[in-house]
């Protein structure tokens, strides 16, 4: 035998089940004794909307010419009860997100885009801030279970109210807000001491149950003299069941959060292994108003995962009434930007990936408290990036909706799509390309 | 000279509802219609709710939930029972529940005094960010959880797991407790809180009904302000 | 999720009327249930008959089965119906030859309840509606019980309508959202209980009924339950004495009862008792968590 040759060794393998980043949580819960806590929605791959596709005109259907054949955009929610319902230019709105979670940097910046798109922001959980009230021209004001900074003046300079059973990154959680981001205003507007991990109400304090939030809602049309729309918000779990609950409940508009849906902080077991995929869920709601008589009477607004122009096309096709975008937006702003790679390697990550945003150290500004990284933010120059987004995301649904013959993109239908996968067309209730299948249904 | 103005008397069986909270919401601060009487309740929800002036608006029966809910400025008081979450996110103000308080009396009330003569049912000052409550009775299960400011006080008995992860509300209890909440604790009663207590029962009118010293003082142990795995089992 | 009503007439004064009541705080609760309803009464008892409430499709002929049965038994029952229900009251003895007849000749009746004072009426639609289409406002009876439905995870059906009988004279109503209810399901039909829906109170009427044939008590069965039972629930039981009421240790979902010398009345909200004679002097409190109530008749 020749002793210096050495046998040939198989490629080292890592394991699907146990793989590298398996490894690391399991090594760092064995070394701190506490659950991971981070941002952002479900980062595992999902059936989303990528996996369907519109069939453009051709012989059968006609498409209509850019700029002169008009397409419109514009959408109007809480039509149902409210006298003064919101009119938006573009069925793309701002998601609830914390000041607290977001620096008031932030916030303005959010209500400086959405008014110049000539769409709405919404508040989170800490409260409505003199910033984004200023700046963002249509607000909506949420109703949590916290309760944080809820006060009847603010009821009455929102533009609607949002009442909030849950979120997609956790359906069936509170807010949750680290020490590190509560500083004296955040504290203050909270009632909370400086410097404590917030632990929050998962449920609302006094209410439980439709039969009971009907009471509620009555209530907030009553201190509000009945003009402002009320949304449901709910974290996509049982969409059909807490649609028609939310409908007969007495909302306005039902809001359905996937669980690409982005959070401030949870457990990530939270975010990655409770809820439903946004696919999943919308037709299900969609179905429940349907079946109710409610669809378009009732809107929908649906969230988590929304990234472009094609995903707003396909949502509204699937049913919705709207979308809104949250993670999105933030990235609009400057979320992630490798730029900064320098500061998110010292953080331990790199950009695109950095999604510890309890730790309150954004190097973008966005997700801090930090008085110098919040800074960095300039609210003029962020709410023009996030217009200019949202008026390409415009452009785009447009651009789809005309291919396929339509003058308004409320005419996009389940009719124009197909599915690139079986789980996608199940989901969807499209068929699947190239044939009559839809899995479940045929 | 305040002219004697007869109050204004609404009569819910004939008037519906939003014409009761539309007049009243549409009161100037400088209103001389200062008295309101409500009759005919018979239960009904949301009862001058969102009231923001410096009336007074009396309730004659029993009232539904969120009875005073949002109130500003104004004095409640309701001849009878309330339902769930009476005076429920006060700011200011004052209401006074004659009877008994159904569940999540003064929810996340913000300031202002609810004064409740008879008992509070479950979770009585539940998320209580800063106002006063006074139960002359007793309260039931779960109150004052996760109760964030402000002070509750009972004169009589309070049910299991009063101040379940409580934070810095103050908690005054002079009966029996049948079990207390996480992080909640006994806590000496020192010089300055028999004081706060007294002031407390005072402004409310209660000076000298019952002896401060038979009264325990509870409030957070503030261990778990901050996440430690040690504390799980109390999460 | 639901309104819940109950009413025991605790004199003979209240018992003309006690319909009457029922039927105004049905109707008030339909706010909070407004998909179906449905109520049992305990009216007065046929010497010497046992009464089954059947229920069948809409334009069902009753009378001609109730002969046919008639034919089987060796007498015709007396009949009563109301819409697509109907009362049967047949000799005591009979039961289990009346009921498998009723099984093989009269499939499309099902029997909703069964007892010797118990009647059980329900049906989809709005509560008045409902109260209407079967006659409650004129019924006389000892105690009743109602319930009107927003049906939260199951479909709005007939049979998803509580009361769910458990046993001779005993029914349920709900208001809340069980948990567990699927695997208690699975476990309650291996012990041989069928289901006719997927509802959760449907599994808490069976699982009740369960531990009373192993021997409990209803008071005691009450009991085990919230041992077993997972999730929020407010439960009202009429039985043929009287009712009973029981909260989960959270209690989340309401409930208000109301005594005078004349009744005890049960509501989900105040509002529906403040229709009651005399509700302004009347004793209005809240049952505590995790406590079984009992009204009853003196024997």
């Amino acid at each position: 035998m020749n002793e210096h040759v050495k046998p040939p060794r198989t490629l080292p393998r890592f394991s699907a089940t146990f793989d590298p980043y398996t490894l690391s949580e399991i090594r760092r819960a064995a070394a701190t004794g506490i659950y991971d806590i981070r941002g952002a929605g479900a980062k595992r791959k999902l059936p989303h909307f990528d996996d369907l596709l519109f069939l453009g005109a051709s012989i059968s259907r006609y498409p209509l010419e850019g700029y002169r054949e008009k397409c419109e955009t514009g959408v109007v929610l809480g039509t149902r009860f409210a006298k003064k319902p919101i009119e938006l230019k573009i069925p793309i709105t701002i998601a609830g997100m914390s000041f607290g979670s977001l620096s008031a940097q932030a916030k303005e910046a959010l209500g400086r885009g959405a008014t110049i798109a000539g769409t709405s922001t919404t508040t989170g959980d800490g409260g409505m801030t003199p910033e984004e009230r200023e700046h963002s021209k249509t607000l909506v004001y949420q109703v949590l279970p916290s309760r944080y900074g809820l006060n009847p003046d603010d009821l009455r300079r929102a533009d609607a109210i949002e009442v909030v059973v849950g979120q997609g990154a956790k359906p069936g959680g509170g807010g949750m807000l680290l020490g590190q981001k509560i500083g004296p205003r955040v504290a203050k507007m909270r009632t909370l001491p400086e410097g404590i991990d917030q632990r929050s109400a998962c449920r609302h304090p006094d209410w439980t149950g439709p039969d009971d939030l009907e009471i509620k809602i009555e209530e907030l049309r009553e201190i509000t003299d009945w003009e402002k729309p009320i949304y449901v918000k709910v974290g996509a779990s049982r969409p059909y069941y807490d649609t028609a609950l939310a409908v007969k409940a007495g909302a306005d508009v039902v809001v359905l959060d996937g669980m690409q849906g982005g959070t401030a902080a949870t457990q990530e077991v939270f975010i990655e292994h409770v809820g439903l995929p946004t696919l999943a869920a919308l037709p299900l709601a969609v179905q429940a108003l349907q079946d109710l008589g409610m669809h378009r009477k009732v809107q929908l607004i649906i969230s988590g995962g929304i990234r472009s122009g094609a995903d707003v096309a396909k949502a509204l096709a699937l049913g919705a009434d709207a979308v809104a975008i949250g993670t999105a937006a933030l990235v609009a702003l400057g979320d992630n930007d490798p730029a900064l790679e320098e500061e998110y390697a010292k953080l331990g990550t790199t950009a695109g990936a950095y999604d510890d945003w309890h730790e309150g150290r954004d190097p973008a500004g966005i997700t801090t408290q930090d008085e110098a990284l919040a800074a960095r933010l300039d609210p003029v120059l962020g709410g023009r990036r996030l217009a200019n987004y949202l008026a390409v995301m415009t452009l785009e649904a447009q651009t789809i909706a005309r291919a396929c013959g339509k003058s308004h993109l409320h005419n996009l239908e389940p009719e124009d799509l197909v599915a690139l996968t079986v789980e996608a067309a199940a989901m969807a209730r499209v068929p699947l390309a190239g044939t009559n299948w839809v899995p479940g249904r045929n | 000279m305040t002219a004697m103005v007869e109050p204004a008397v609404f009569d819910l069986a004939t008037t519906p509802l939003r014409e009761l909270n539309r007049t009243l919401h549409a009161l100037r601060p400088d209103t001389n219609m200062r008295h309101w009487r409500v009759i005919n309740p018979a239960g009904r929800h949301a009862i001058a709710c969102g009231l923001d002036a410096p009336i007074t608006v009396e309730i004659e029966g029993h009232a539904g939930y969120y009875c005073a809910g949002h109130n500003k400025q104004a004095t409640v008081i309701v001849h009878g029972n309330a339902g769930v979450g009476v005076a429920e996110n006060m700011m200011s103000g004052f209401v006074h529940v004659k009877g008994d308080a159904s569940q999540s009396a003064g929810a996340s009330a913000h300031g202002g005094l609810l004064l409740i003569e008879g008992n509070a049912a479950a979770r009585c000052g539940i998320s209580l960010k800063g106002a006063d409550i006074i139960v002359k009775g007793s309260v039931g299960h779960m109150s004052a959880f996760m109760a964030q400011a402000g002070t509750l006080i009972v004169f009589g008995d309070a049910g299991e797991a009063l101040g379940d992860s409580i934070y810095e509300a103050r908690l005054f209890v002079r009966g029996s407790v049948a079990s207390l909440g996480a992080d909640c604790i006994a806590k000496e009663m020192r010089d300055e809180h028999r004081a706060l207590l007294a002031g407390k029962l005072e402004a409310a009118g209660l000076a000298g009904e019952v002896d401060i010293s038979e009264f325990t003082r509870y409030g957070s142990a503030r261990r778990l302000y901050n996440f430690h795995i040690d504390n799980a089992g109390a999460y | 999720m639901c309104g819940i009503v109950g009413l025991f007439a605790k004199t003979e004064r209240l018992q003309p009327e006690l319909g009457a009541h029922l039927a105004q705080m049905l109707a008030i609760m339909s706010d909070r249930g407004p998909d179906s309803a449905g109520f049992a009464v305990y009216s007065a008892p046929v010497p010497g008959a046992i009464k089954l409430t059947l229920r069948a499709p809409e334009g069902y002929d009753f009378e001609a089965m109730a002969s046919r049965l008639g034919g089987a038994l060796g007498a015709v029952p007396n009949i009563t119906v109301r819409a697509t229900h109907a009362v049967l009251a047949i000799p005591a003895g009979t039961l289990a030859s009346a009921k498998s007849w009723l099984a093989e000749h009269a499939p499309e009746a099902s029997i909703v309840g069964i007892g010797e004072t118990m009647e059980i009426y329900k049906e989809v639609g709005l509560p008045a509606k409902v109260a209407e289409r079967f006659g409650l406002a004129a019924m006389a009876g000892t105690h009743g019980i109602g319930h009107t439905r927003m049906a939260t995870e199951s479909a709005v059906t007939t049979k998803g309508a509580h009361p769910f009988s458990t046993g001779p004279d005993q029914c349920l109503v709900h208001n809340g959202s069980l948990s567990n209810h699927n695997g208690l399901r699975r476990t309650l039909m291996r012990e041989g209980l069928s289901f006719e829906t997927d509802n959760d109170s449907e599994v808490a009427a069976a699982y009740l009924t369960a531990q009373i044939k192993g021997g409990k008590s209803l008071g005691e069965a009450l009991e085990a339950s919230l041992e077993d039972l997972d999730g929020f629930f407010t439960f009202v039981v009429g039985t043929g004495t009287g009712f009973g009421v029981l909260r989960d240790p959270i209690a989340c979902k309401p409930a208000v009862m109301a005594e005078t010398e004349d009744y005890v009345a049960f509501g989900s909200e105040y509002r529906a008792l403040a229709v009651l004679p005399g509700i302004e002097s009347a004793n209005v409190w809240e049952p505590e968590p995790a406590k079984v109530y009992f009204w009853e008749k003196a024997a």
